[in-house]
C-alpha cells in the first residue's frame, strides 16, 4: 500500500524521460508551453491499487444486479396499495418507494462503475487531434460551383420561364389544400361567446346542495355558487355550458351597494356576478367579506363587489359581468335574461 | 472491441466472429471509414461539457418512459364515474384521461414510478439545457462555425417547453386544466384571428371534447419526432465542429485535447445516461411530482390557490400577471393589450437570447473559426448581456410566483407586483452595469496576477523594518492561460471625407455598428491584456520576490 513497496521501474522519473517541463521562454514568457507532460496515477504505477480499483468496478457491478434481482423480488411481493413509514418521507407507496429504489441503486451503480473504471483504470493520457478548417478549399468550391451552373443550365430552368413560372405557381398552392383540410377543427365562432345558458326565468341553483335558492338562504358576507336550472352534472357539454355559467352570488347590505345599476340589478342586497376571471377565464373564489373584494386566485386580479365587480388591482382588463336576478312567484331567486355582456375573456368581437 | 483485421487473420479465414460481422457490416455501410473518423475521437475535458449531457439523456429517458405511458393512457375527454381503488375519488365524475392517469398511479404497478420519472426528467431537461445554453452562452462556444448549432439547440429549448407543456396537461386534472384555460384566454386576446384559432384549436368552446386527444398527438408524435430530428442534428454538428475547448497549455484553435471516444469518453458518457437515469428514479421513488389525485379532476369553475406552471412556463406567467389590464374599445372590437403584449413579449423574451450571436458577430465583424472559449470575464459585454438577460429572466419568475413569494414571505402581493413592473424594466440594466464592472476588476486581477505573481501568504520582513507580501511568480503555462485571449479593437468608421475633399457618406448602421463596437471593446470596455515588455520591465527590475 505505501509507496516504498512499489517496484523501482514503476515510478514516474523512470517510466516517464520525455516530459520534463520546459523552462520558461527568454523570448516570450506567455507562449505556449505545450501539454504538460503526463502525471500517473497510483493505478498506473501500483498494480495493487489497481487492483482495488478492478473489485470496486467490480463491486458495484454486482451491486447493480443484486439491486435488479430486488427490483423483481419487489414487483412481484409488495401490493401495490401498501403504504410504509419511511423516516422523513412519511406515509408513502411501499412499491414506489421499493421500485424506484431498486432502479435507482441498479442503474447508479453502472454507471458509478464505469465512470470509475474509466477514471482509475482506462488511458488517463491526453491526446491532440487536429481540426482543419469547415470551409471547402478554393478548388473544391468552384467545382461545386461549376456542377451547379451546369446542372442549372442544362435544366433550361432559366430559358423556360414559362415552365419556371407555372412551376413556382403549382408549388404555391398546392399547401393550401392543407390549410382548407384544417377547417373541420372546430366550428366558427359566430356568436357563441356572448351567450350563457341563463334566461329569462332560469331559477339559480345552488352549486353544492343542487336545489333552487330563496333569497334568504344567502346571507350576508358569504359566498355561493350558483348554475342554471336544468343544467346537470352528468349533461354532455356540462364543462363547457359551466364554463361561461358559473355564477357567484353575495349579499351585501344595500347601502353599501356603491354602484347604482350594480344595486338595481341585484335583488335585496343580493348580487350575481360572473365567477369567470375577465383576465384569462380562471374562476374567481377568494371573497373577503369585510372589504367586498373578490380575487382571482391564478393571476390575483382584484374585483370589488360592491361596485360593479369594477377592477381595483391585477391583469384583469374590465368588470365582470352581473347577472339581473329577481324571484318569481314562489320565491325563488331566478334571473331576469342572460348577461348582457360577453363572460370571463376579453376578445376581437367583443367591442 | 478493436475492428481491424489482422492480415494474418484474414488469410487463415477464421477471423473472430465480431470481426465477420463488422466485415459484413462494412460491406454494405461502409462502417470502417465512419469509425476511422470517430471511434478515437478526442473529447476534451470539463466539468460543464455534461450539461449538455444531462439534457440528451433525460431526452432518452423521457422517451423510454413516455412510450410505456403511452400503453396505459386514454387520451379521452368522455366523462366517466370513477370506481377505482383511489377512495377519496370514487364516485366523482371526471375524464377518462383523468381516470387513466389515476390507474397508472394506483393501479400499475411500477406505473406511478415511471409517470414521475418522465415528469422529473423533463423537468431536469428543461432546466439542463437553460444552463447548457448559458454554459454555451457565457463562454463564446456559439461563435463560427457553431451559429446554427446554436440554434438548433434554441428551438429544442423552445420545442421542450411546449412539449413539456402539452405533457402536463394531459391528465386533464385541475391546475392543468387551469393552465389550458389561461391559454386560451391568452389566444382569444389575439387580435382579429384570436376567436377562430381558439375555436379551432378546442374543436369550439372551451374546453370542449377534444384537446386532450389533440394535445395527445402533439405531444407524443409532432414535437418529441421534431425533437429527435433536431438532436440528432445537434449531435452530428458536435462531432462534425469538434469540441470546443478552453485556452491553455498545448490547446489551440487548431487542434483539441483530450480523451479519446473509445474507450475512456464512451465508458464516462455511456455511464453518465445510468448514473443520470439512477438519480432520477431515485428522486421519483422520495419526491411526488405533480400528484394529480390530491389535485382532483378538472371543473371549468373550480380553481385552487396557488395555481402555478412548470417552472420553465414560468417566466411567461410572470408577464401576464404584472401586465396592467390594458383594453381598448373601438368600432366594436376589443385589443386586449393586457393580454396580448405579454403573448408577444413571451416570444421576443426567447427571441433576444436566440439572436445575440449574430449580433455579436455583426459587431466584431469577425469571420474566422473559433475554437477556444472565453472565459466569461475576458468578453464582458457579452457577459454583462447574458447576465442581464438572466435577470430580466428570473425577475419575470418572481412575478410568476407573486402569490408564493407573498404568502411565503409575508410580502403584499400588490407590492411584489408593482416590484415585478419596475424590475422588468430597470432589473437587467443594474445587472449590466454590474457584471460588467466585476468582469472588467477580473480582468485586473489577472493582468496583476500576470505582471506581479499570486500572492503567496507569506510576509516577509526587510531589513529596514518593512513588511512586504512575498508574490509568487506565475508558471509559464499558467502565464499562457492567463494571456491566451484575443482582445479585439473597436470598428472605426474611417475617414469621413476621402483624398479629394469629398465627403462620404457612412450608412446609419455603419455608424451604428462603430458605436456598438466601441462599447464592446473601447477603453471602458477591456483592460488592456498584460503585454510581454510590461512583463519583462517588471520582473526585470526591482523584485519583491
Amino acid at each position: 500500500m505505501s509507496s516504498q513497496d512499489i517496484p523501482e521501474e514503476n515510478l514516474p522519473v523512470t517510466q516517464d524521460t520525455t516530459g520534463s517541463v520546459k523552462l520558461a521562454d527568454e523570448k516570450n514568457p506567455f507562449a505556449d508551453p505545450g501539454l504538460p507532460p503526463h502525471e500517473h496515477r497510483i493505478q498506473d504505477i501500483d498494480e495493487r491499487a489497481a487492483k482495488r480499483s478492478e473489485r470496486t468496478v467490480a463491486l458495484l457491478f454486482t451491486l447493480s444486479m443484486l439491486a435488479t434481482v430486488g427490483f423483481i423480488a419487489s414487483y412481484v411481493t409488495i401490493p401495490v396499495d401498501k403504504s410504509v413509514y419511511i423516516f422523513p418521507l412519511g406515509h408513502i407507496g411501499a412499491l414506489n418507494f421499493a421500485l424506484g429504489m431498486t432502479l435507482g441503486v441498479a442503474l447508479f451503480a453502472i454507471g458509478a462503475g464505469a465512470v470509475h473504471w474509466a477514471r482509475t483504470l482506462m488511458s488517463d493520457q491526453e491526446l491532440a487531434d487536429e481540426r482543419h478548417p469547415i470551409e471547402a478549399s478554393p478548388e473544391v468550391r468552384a467545382k461545386v460551383m461549376d456542377d451547379f451552373r451546369q446542372g442549372a443550365k442544362e435544366s433550361v430552368l432559366g430559358r423556360r420561364k414559362l415552365i419556371r413560372n407555372t412551376m413556382f405557381g403549382a408549388l404555391a398552392l398546392f399547401p393550401l389544400s392543407g390549410v382548407v383540410l384544417l377547417r373541420d377543427l372546430g366550428p366558427l365562432p359566430g356568436t357563441k361567446l356572448r351567450h350563457t345558458l341563463w334566461s329569462k326565468g332560469k331559477l339559480l341553483v345552488n352549486m353544492n346542495t343542487n336545489e333552487p335558492m330563496r333569497p334568504s338562504d344567502i346571507i350576508v358576507g358569504s359566498l355561493t355558487f350558483a348554475k342554471p336550472e336544468g343544467l346537470e352534472e352528468h349533461d354532455h357539454g356540462f364543462q363547457t355550458e359551466i364554463a361561461k355559467a358559473a355564477l357567484m352570488l353575495v349579499r351585501i347590505q344595500p347601502d353599501n351597494i356603491k354602484d347604482k345599476q350594480s344595486l338595481e340589478w341585484s335583488h335585496e342586497g343580493i348580487l350575481a356576478y360572473s365567477k369567470i376571471c375577465t383576465h384569462v377565464g380562471c374562476p374567481i373564489s377568494l371573497y373577503e367579506q369585510q372589504t367586498h373584494h373578490a380575487l382571482c386566485p391564478c393571476h390575483q386580479s382584484t374585483f370589488d363587489l360592491a361596485d360593479g365587480a369594477r377592477v381595483i388591482f391585477g391583469p384583469a382588463g374590465h368588470a365582470l359581468p352581473q347577472l339581473r336576478i329577481g324571484v318569481n312567484d314562489e320565491g325563488y331567486l331566478e334571473a331576469l335574461g342572460d348577461f348582457d355582456e360577453p363572460v370571463g375573456p376579453a376578445f376581437w368581437e367583443r367591442g | 472491441m478493436s475492428t481491424t483485421t489482422t492480415p494474418e487473420s484474414r488469410s487463415r479465414g477464421k477471423a473472430p466472429a465480431g470481426e465477420r460481422v463488422a466485415d459484413w457490416a462494412d460491406g454494405r455501410l461502409g462502417i470502417y471509414s465512419l469509425a476511422k473518423a470517430n471511434m478515437r475521437k478526442i473529447f476534451p475535458d470539463h466539468w460543464s461539457f455534461m450539461l449538455g449531457e444531462i439534457c440528451l439523456y433525460s431526452f432518452l429517458i423521457i422517451i423510454l418512459t413516455g412510450v410505456y405511458l403511452t400503453l396505459f393512457f386514454h387520451p379521452s375527454m368522455n366523462e366517466v364515474e370513477y370506481h377505482g381503488s383511489y377512495v377519496p375519488l370514487q364516485g366523482q365524475l371526471m375524464s377518462e384521461a383523468y381516470k387513466s392517469t389515476l390507474d397508472i398511479s394506483f393501479d400499475v404497478r411500477g406505473g406511478l414510478l415511471i409517470r414521475q420519472i418522465h415528469h422529473w426528467a423533463a423537468l431536469v431537461f428543461l432546466a439542463g439545457m437553460f444552463v447548457h445554453m448559458m454554459r454555451v452562452f457565457f463562454t463564446g462556444a456559439f461563435r463560427k462555425p457553431r451559429e446554427i448549432n446554436w440554434l438548433f439547440g434554441f428551438l429544442l429549448f423552445v420545442l421542450g417547453m411546449f412539449t413539456g407543456f402539452t405533457g402536463y396537461s394531459l391528465p386533464d386534472d385541475l391546475l392543468s386544466g387551469t393552465g389550458i384555460r389561461f391559454m386560451e384566454g391568452a389566444i382569444l386576446s389575439v387580435p382579429i384571428v384570436g376567436t377562430y384559432i381558439s375555436f379551432f384549436l378546442f374543436g369550439g368552446e372551451f374546453p370542449g371534447d377534444d384537446f386532450v386527444a389533440r394535445f395527445f398527438s402533439i405531444h407524443v408524435l409532432l414535437l418529441p419526432g421534431i425533437m429527435l430530428g433536431l438532436v440528432v442534428a445537434h449531435l452530428i454538428l458536435v462531432f462534425y465542429h469538434k469540441h470546443t475547448q478552453f485556452a491553455g497549455p498545448g490547446k489551440t484553435n487548431n487542434n483539441v485535447v483530450g480523451m479519446p471516444l473509445l474507450p475512456v469518453y464512451m465508458a464516462k458518457a455511456g455511464g453518465f445516461f445510468f448514473l443520470v437515469f439512477g438519480v432520477l428514479a431515485a428522486v421519483s421513488a422520495i419526491a411526488t411530482i405533480n400528484p394529480i389525485w390530491a389535485i382532483g379532476p378538472y371543473r371549468p369553475d373550480m380553481v385552487s390557490t396557488g395555481a402555478q406552471p412548470d417552472w420553465y412556463m414560468g417566466f411567461s406567467e410572470g408577464l401576464i400577471r404584472v401586465m396592467p389590464g390594458w383594453e381598448i374599445n373601438f368600432w366594436g372590437h376589443t385589443l386586449v393589450l393586457g393580454v396580448f403584449i405579454p403573448l408577444v413579449i413571451f416570444p421576443l423574451v426567447l427571441a433576444a437570447i436566440a439572436v445575440y450571436p449574430f449580433i455579436e458577430s455583426w459587431v466584431t465583424g469577425d469571420k474566422r473559426e473559433h475554437h477556444i472559449l472565453d472565459r466569461p470575464r475576458n468578453a464582458p459585454t457579452r457577459t454583462a448581456f447574458g447576465v442581464a438577460w438572466i435577470t430580466w429572466y428570473f425577475v419575470l419568475l418572481v412575478g410568476g410566483g407573486n402569490d408564493l413569494w407573498a404568502t411565503h414571505f409575508h410580502l403584499s402581493i400588490n407590492a411584489i407586483t408593482w416590484f415585478v413592473r419596475i424590475a422588468f424594466f430597470v432589473a437587467p440594466v443594474v445587472a449590466f452595469i454590474v457584471t460588467k464592472r466585476i468582469c472588467l476588476g477580473l480582468q485586473r486581477r489577472d493582468k496583476d496576477k500576470v505582471l506581479h505573481g499570486r500572492e503567496s501568504g507569506i510576509i516577509k520582513r526587510l531589513p529596514h523594518g518593512e513588511f512586504i507580501e512575498v508574490h509568487e511568480p506565475l508558471s509559464q503555462e499558467q502565464l499562457h492561460t492567463l494571456t491566451a485571449h484575443e482582445q479585439y479593437a473597436p470598428v472605426e468608421i474611417g475617414p469621413t471625407v476621402d483624398e479629394n475633399g469629398v465627403r462620404r457618406k457612412v450608412p446609419a448602421t455603419e455608424k451604428l455598428r462603430a458605436k456598438l463596437s466601441k462599447g464592446y471593446y473601447g477603453e471602458d470596455a477591456q483592460i488592456p491584456k498584460p503585454t510581454v515588455e510590461e512583463y519583462k520591465e517588471i520582473t526585470s527590475g526591482h523584485g519583491h520576490h
